[in-house]
């Protein structure tokens, strides 16, 4: 369970954006939806613990994040925020698979190999683990950000702008990826967009004024 | 996955500039171990030598000069003095053992001296086979002429006047290999001894009539050890003010050789320290460069849960690397180098040799080690202090 009270974050000599207080259930599938510039980086930043924000809190499976430690908040974000960002953005001197594994070792977690293939498996791109991020497509590549962010089990999972740069093909295997993962990974997904191809698939939804 | 192994793969997807840097770093060592490993193995030649030998007496001319030609046979000797007058300073009270040495004739380069058995008290030479110098034209070589000129006991060959070259020839007496100095790691193994009448002899046949055999005989310098600390102050003195003859003290002689030799390594050192502060910059705007290349890769790092330290390690990590390979690589280049000058070197009296380590080279490593962090903590510091959410939400 995610809930956001009395959110509100103003960079310097801008004006104040306010949030709308937000309850999301365990594996419930969230639209954030908002024009661009309305805030919805922001406060993808402040619901991923990237961002304090000036007032309000944040709360993840009953913990306030920005109460934590900032090495602490790294470690929490590692175990239980998985994020997928508009453009893949893996290590380049990694393989695929060492990509994953770093997220692992990151969230000071063991290596699993397993786990690593049966991620990739699930996305379709098994064959291309020893592969290095140059050698794979845009739309291979967007797999593996997605196999990333779910590799260690998150509670939440957030999408920003994932489709916006694929096209219609890509967007909606794209999408069908990132329910069908966050339904396999019993993670609530949030996916915060400003594209009209993905809007049907959702129930809920998240509207930035 | 460590930090370590995330930095090393990163070094490793841009060889080329970490070639550069490694090469940089490697070249500055090299040069600062071989001039670290040529100054101790000069100083320690210049003193190994002269060990024993408190003073050398002979024509009046460059103190430096009569200490090179007379202790390290390099240069030329300062011209002869009376046998008579030597012959007396020799018997004086203040003087425990006087070697007298007569040069002037060399065989392929290696000059033969005119010298008698306080030679071998002085030196504390041993043999490895046959015996000592004894009558005329009987050498003694040194282990090194041996092995290079193939000579053994009961072989003979001529002599040639001067110190170098072999256009003129001594016809007339021929040498016979008499004894082999065993390896004494000093001057001597590349010398052949024999007695100075041989080196009389040599001069005195009928077609060598520029020498005059007339003239009194004569001598090129004299070793002296003293026989108390006293004599030290009072036999140069003497030497210098009541003879024709000058006397040279090795241990001053050699300690102001190395400072002139130690203008020339000052100057290389500096060379070197020159070079290594622009591979310290080097490395430092490589990392920085790559950094802003890299900040993107370092905030999501972030968001995987790396902490802010995690991510400091792997910048300073990767610095760290580059210069360690860099100076690891300049010492065993400086080693390699050093053993391929040594094997070029013409003058056996001074090779030199890149097989040996010594504790002073921990210094190198120490300094590699501290430019790769010098160049690398600036660049760690910003990956530490990045505001990832200004960096994502650039995209």
């Amino acid at each position: 369970m995610i809930s956001l009270k009395s959110v509100s974050h103003s960079y310097s000599n801008q004006h104040r954006i306010g949030f709308k207080d937000w309850q999301i259930k365990d594996g419930e599938q969230w639209l954030l939806l908002g024009a661009s510039g309305s805030g919805k980086t922001t406060l993808l930043h402040i619901l991923t613990g990237i961002l304090k924000p000036e007032q309000g809190d944040v709360m993840i499976n009953e913990t306030a994040i920005y109460g934590l430690s900032s090495k602490k908040l790294d470690q929490f974000r590692g175990r239980n925020i998985g994020i997928i960002f508009q453009r893949p953005h893996l290590i380049k001197s990694l393989t695929i698979s060492e990509n994953l594994v770093m997220a692992q070792s990151f969230a000071k977690l063991p290596t699993d190999l397993v786990r690593v293939n049966e991620v990739l498996t699930s996305l379709g791109i098994a064959d291309k683990k020893n592969a290095y991020p140059s050698e794979l497509s845009q739309g291979q590549l967007q797999r593996v950000s997605i196999a990333r962010a779910v590799i260690n089990k998150p509670a939440l999972l957030i999408a920003d702008e994932p489709t916006s740069s694929l096209d219609d093909q890509n967007a909606a295997a794209v999408l069908s990826l990132l329910m069908e993962q966050s339904g396999l990974n019993q993670a609530t997904l949030v996916v915060a967009t400003h594209d009209k191809r993905v809007k049907d698939a959702f129930t809920n939804t998240y509207e930035l004024s | 996955m460590s930090p370590l192994k995330i930095s090393w793969k990163s070094l490793w997807s841009k060889p080329l500039s970490s070639a550069l840097n490694i090469l940089l770093i490697a070249f500055g060592t090299g040069i600062l171990t071989i001039l670290l490993l040529a100054s101790k193995q000069i100083s320690d030649k210049l003193e190994n030598n002269s060990k024993d030998i408190d003073l050398v007496v002979g024509a009046k001319g460059s103190p430096l000069q009569l200490i090179l030609s007379s202790i390290y046979y390099i240069d030329f000797p300062t011209g002869n003095i009376p046998l008579k007058e030597a012959t007396e300073l020799a018997h004086n009270p203040l003087v425990k053992k006087a070697v007298p040495l007569a040069l002037g004739d060399n065989y392929n380069g290696i000059r033969i001296v005119g010298t008698d058995s306080n030679f071998v008290g002085i030196y504390k030479l041993t043999l490895s086979e046959g015996k000592f110098w004894h009558d005329d034209f009987e050498t003694t070589i040194g282990s090194t002429v041996a092995a290079t000129q193939k000579l053994n006991i009961g072989d003979t060959f001529y002599g040639a006047h001067g110190l170098t070259g072999s256009t003129d020839v001594h016809k007339d007496h021929q040498y016979r290999v008499a004894g082999i100095l065993a390896p004494q790691g000093n001057v001597t193994d590349n010398l052949i001894l024999t007695n100075i009448s041989s080196i009389w002899g040599m001069h005195e046949e009928p077609g060598e009539r520029e020498h005059h055999h007339e003239e009194p005989r004569e001598l090129t310098s004299l070793l002296i050890q003293y026989r108390s600390p006293m004599s030290v102050v009072l036999f140069p003195r003497m030497v210098n003010e009541s003879t024709n003859m000058q006397a040279a003290s090795p241990a001053q002689e050699s300690t102001r050789l190395f400072s002139l030799i130690g203008v020339g390594i000052d100057t290389l050192q500096w060379f070197a320290v020159l070079i290594m502060l622009i591979a310290a910059i080097s490395v430092f705007v490589n990392l920085y460069n790559s950094l802003k290349e890299r900040n993107y890769d370092l905030a999501i790092m972030r968001t995987l849960g790396a902490s802010r330290s995690k991510l400091f390690v792997i910048v300073i990590a990767e610095g760290i690397m580059l210069t360690l390979a860099g100076t690891l690589a300049g010492i065993a280049l400086g080693h390699l180098a050093l053993q391929f000058i040594g094997s070029y070197q013409e003058s056996s009296q001074a090779r030199l040799s890149g097989l040996v380590l010594l504790w002073d080279e921990i210094y190198l490593f120490a300094a590699g080690l501290a430019i790769g962090i010098f160049a690398s903590v600036i660049p760690g510091i910003q990956a530490y202090r990045s505001n990832i959410s200004k960096i994502l939400s650039k995209n």
